[in-house]
C-alpha cells in the first residue's frame, strides 16, 4: 500500500492555486489522475519523485517513509525506487538504446532484466541505435523499458501517450498493460483521454483545482450514473430546418454532427447555438470498430 | 633570424593554461548553470569582466596584489616558494583569469540549453550528480565543450597586454609570440615581424576553421 498526502502552494496561469490531495494506490494496481491541464497531476508525480518539495507532505511506501515533512524525512530523487516516464521520454542522447537500459542498472543486478526488457517491448533491432533515430512511439518503448530496469516501487507515466497517433496509442496502451501485469507493478498514469482511462485503470482520480473531487472505477465516474442504461451525448445546435411537418435539428457532438427530427413544440424553447443533451433510452444502439488500418493508410 | 623559442613558449602557454581552465571551467559552468544562488550574479559578471576590461587592468592589479612587496606576494614566495611576477607561471595565471569567460560561456551555454530532464531522469534512475555530469551531461555538450577549448586556447595565443604586465618580456620566459612581433617591430625588423605574424595568423585560423567544420557536422560528409 502506497500512501500520499500533499500540499503545496503552485502558481499556476491564473494566480495561486493550493495543490492538496491524499490518496492511497493499491500494490499491482493502475491507478489513472485525471484532469485538466494545470490541476496539478506533473506536480503530484514530480513531488512523488522528489523532484519537487512539498510545503507538507507525507509519502509512505509499503511501511517506507520516502516524505515527512513533520518528521523532516525527505529522500531524494535516488533513494526512492521509482519508474519515471517523462512526456517528453528524456532518453539519454548520447547512448543506444542498449546502453540507455544499461545505464539505469544498479551496482551488481543482473543484467538478464536488460534482454528480458527488450524482449518484452520488442526492441531487439533497434537496440544499438541512438534516441534521435527513433520514432516516438519507439522512444516511448525505450523510456518505458528504461524505467522498469530497476523494478520501481511506482512507475510514474506521464501522459506518455499523448505525443502518438491513435494506433500506436492503442498498442503502446497494450505494452504498458503487459509490463505493468508482468511486472506486478503499482503503477501511476496521467492521462486526459477517457478512453485510455477506462481501458487501463483499475482506478481513477478526478482532479480539479488541485483537489481531488471524486474517485473510483474508471466507468462508473465516467458513465452519469443518475439515470443508468442511458445513451447520451452533449453538444451545440448549429441548424434548425423545416421539412414537411416536421424539424430537422442538426447538432454538434465533439467533431460529429447528428441530425434529430423535432416536433414542432419540442424545438419551441430551442435556437441555434443552444447547448443540448442528445439522449436515447428506447433502441440499442450498434457498435461498429473503426479500422483504424484502413483510416491511416 | 626568426627565434622558434616565442612561438613554442605561446603554445605552451596557450595548452596550460587551456588545461587547467577545463578542470575550473566545468564546476563552476556547472554551478552558473544550474544554481539559483543570490550571488551568482556576481560571480556572473566577475567571470565575464575580461570581456571588458582593458587587459592593462587586469593585468596591473595582478601586478600589485602578487609584487613581492605585497603581503601575499612576499607571503607565497616565502612559504611556498612561487613567483607570479614576471615568470611563467604569473603567466598561466594571468592568463587563466584572462580567459575565463571563453570557456565558461560555451559551457554553461551548453548547460542550461540541456532539457532539465535529462539530469532528473538520470536522478530518478539512482544516479548520483557526478555520474550525471559525467556519463550523461558531458557527453551531451561536447560542441559547447570543443567550441570553449578553441577559443580559451585561440584567446591564449592572442594574449599581450595582461602578459606584459605580469610577465615582462623575458626571452625563454616570459616572451610570447605577441611581444616578440613587438619587440622586433620596435627594431624595426620587419620581416621577422611578419613570419611571427603569419604564422599565428595561419595557426589561429586553422584552429577556428576546425572548429566550425567539427561543430557544423561538416567533416561527417567525408568520414561516411
Amino acid at each position: 500500500m502506497i500512501h500520499i498526502a500533499l500540499q503545496k502552494k503552485l502558481t499556476a496561469v491564473d494566480g495561486e492555486m493550493l495543490l492538496d490531495v491524499d490518496f492511497t494506490l493499491k500494490q499491482g494496481k493502475l491507478t489513472t489522475l485525471y484532469g485538466e491541464s494545470g490541476v496539478g497531476k506533473t506536480s503530484i508525480f514530480r513531488i512523488i519523485a522528489g523532484l519537487l518539495k512539498a510545503d507538507k507532505g507525507l509519502i509512505s511506501v509499503q511501511q517506507k517513509t520516502w516524505l515527512d515533512t513533520e518528521q523532516k524525512i525527505c529522500l531524494k530523487p535516488q533513494q526512492r525506487k521509482i519508474g519515471f516516464v517523462f512526456q517528453d521520454y528524456a532518453l539519454f542522447p548520447n547512448m543506444t538504446v542498449k546502453e540507455n537500459l544499461f545505464f539505469a542498472l544498479e551496482k551488481g543486478q543482473d543484467k538478464q532484466i536488460i534482454d528480458q526488457l527488450i524482449a518484452i517491448i520488442e526492441l531487439g533491432n533497434l537496440e544499438n541505435r541512438k534516441p534521435q533515430h527513433l520514432s516516438g512511439g519507439q522512444k516511448q518503448r525505450v523510456a518505458l523499458a528504461r524505467a522498469m530496469v530497476r523494478k520501481p516501487d511506482i512507475l510514474l507515466l506521464d501522459e506518455p501517450l499523448s505525443a502518438l497517433d491513435p494506433k500506436m496509442r492503442a498498442k503502446l496502451q497494450d505494452y504498458i498493460l503487459e509490463v505493468h501485469k508482468q511486472f506486478k507493478l503499482t503503477t501511476l498514469l496521467i492521462s486526459h483521454d477517457i478512453g485510455e482511462v477506462v481501458k487501463m485503470s483499475d482506478h481513477v482520480i478526478i482532479l480539479k483545482n488541485g483537489k481531488i473531487t471524486e474517485q473510483g472505477i474508471p466507468i462508473d465516474i465516467f458513465t452519469n450514473k443518475r439515470v443508468s442504461g442511458k445513451f447520451q451525448f452533449s453538444g451545440e445546435i448549429i441548424q434548425i430546418q423545416k421539412e414537411d411537418l416536421v424539424y430537422i435539428v442538426t447538432v454538434l457532438i465533439e467533431v460529429n454532427f447528428v441530425k434529430v427530427v423535432a416536433q414542432e413544440d419540442e424545438i419551441k424553447n430551442l435556437t441555434v447555438g443552444d447547448k443540448v443533451i442528445v439522449a436515447s433510452k428506447a433502441f440499442n444502439p450498434i457498435l461498429y470498430k473503426i479500422d483504424l488500418s484502413n483510416e491511416t493508410t | 633570424m626568426m627565434d622558434w623559442q616565442p612561438l613554442l613558449l605561446t603554445f605552451k602557454l596557450a595548452f596550460v593554461t587551456t588545461l587547467l581552465l577545463l578542470v575550473v571551467s566545468i564546476p563552476l559552468s556547472y554551478w552558473l548553470a544550474y544554481s539559483k544562488s543570490w550571488f551568482k550574479p556576481i560571480i556572473e559578471t566577475l567571470v565575464s569582466m575580461p570581456l571588458v576590461l582593458p587587459p592593462t587592468v587586469l593585468g596591473f592589479y595582478l601586478l600589485v596584489v602578487f609584487s613581492p612587496s605585497s603581503t601575499l606576494g612576499n607571503w607565497l614566495n616565502e612559504y611556498l616558494g612561487i613567483q607570479f611576477i614576471f615568470s611563467f607561471q604569473g603567466l598561466v595565471l594571468a592568463s587563466v583569469l584572462y580567459s575565463l569567460p571563453f570557456m565558461v560561456h560555451p559551457i554553461q551555454a551548453g548547460f542550461s540549453n540541456l532539457s532539465s530532464n535529462i539530469s532528473e531522469a538520470s536522478y530518478v534512475l539512482g544516479k548520483s550528480k557526478t555520474t550525471t555530469l559525467f556519463k550523461v551531461l558531458l557527453p551531451n555538450i561536447k560542441p559547447s565543450l570543443l567550441t570553449g577549448i578553441v577559443l580559451a586556447f585561440a584567446h591564449t595565443i592572442g594574449e599581450f597586454g595582461v602578459v606584459l604586465m605580469i610577465g615582462g618580456n623575458i626571452p625563454g620566459k616570459t616572451k610570447v609570440a605577441s611581444i616578440a612581433i613587438y619587440d622586433e617591430v620596435e627594431a624595426l625588423n620587419y620581416s621577422t615581424a611578419n613570419w611571427y605574424s603569419f604564422i599565428l595568423f595561419l595557426i589561429s585560423f586553422c584552429i577556428l576553421l576546425m572548429v566550425y567544420l567539427i561543430n557544423g557536422g561538416h567533416l561527417k560528409r567525408f568520414w561516411k
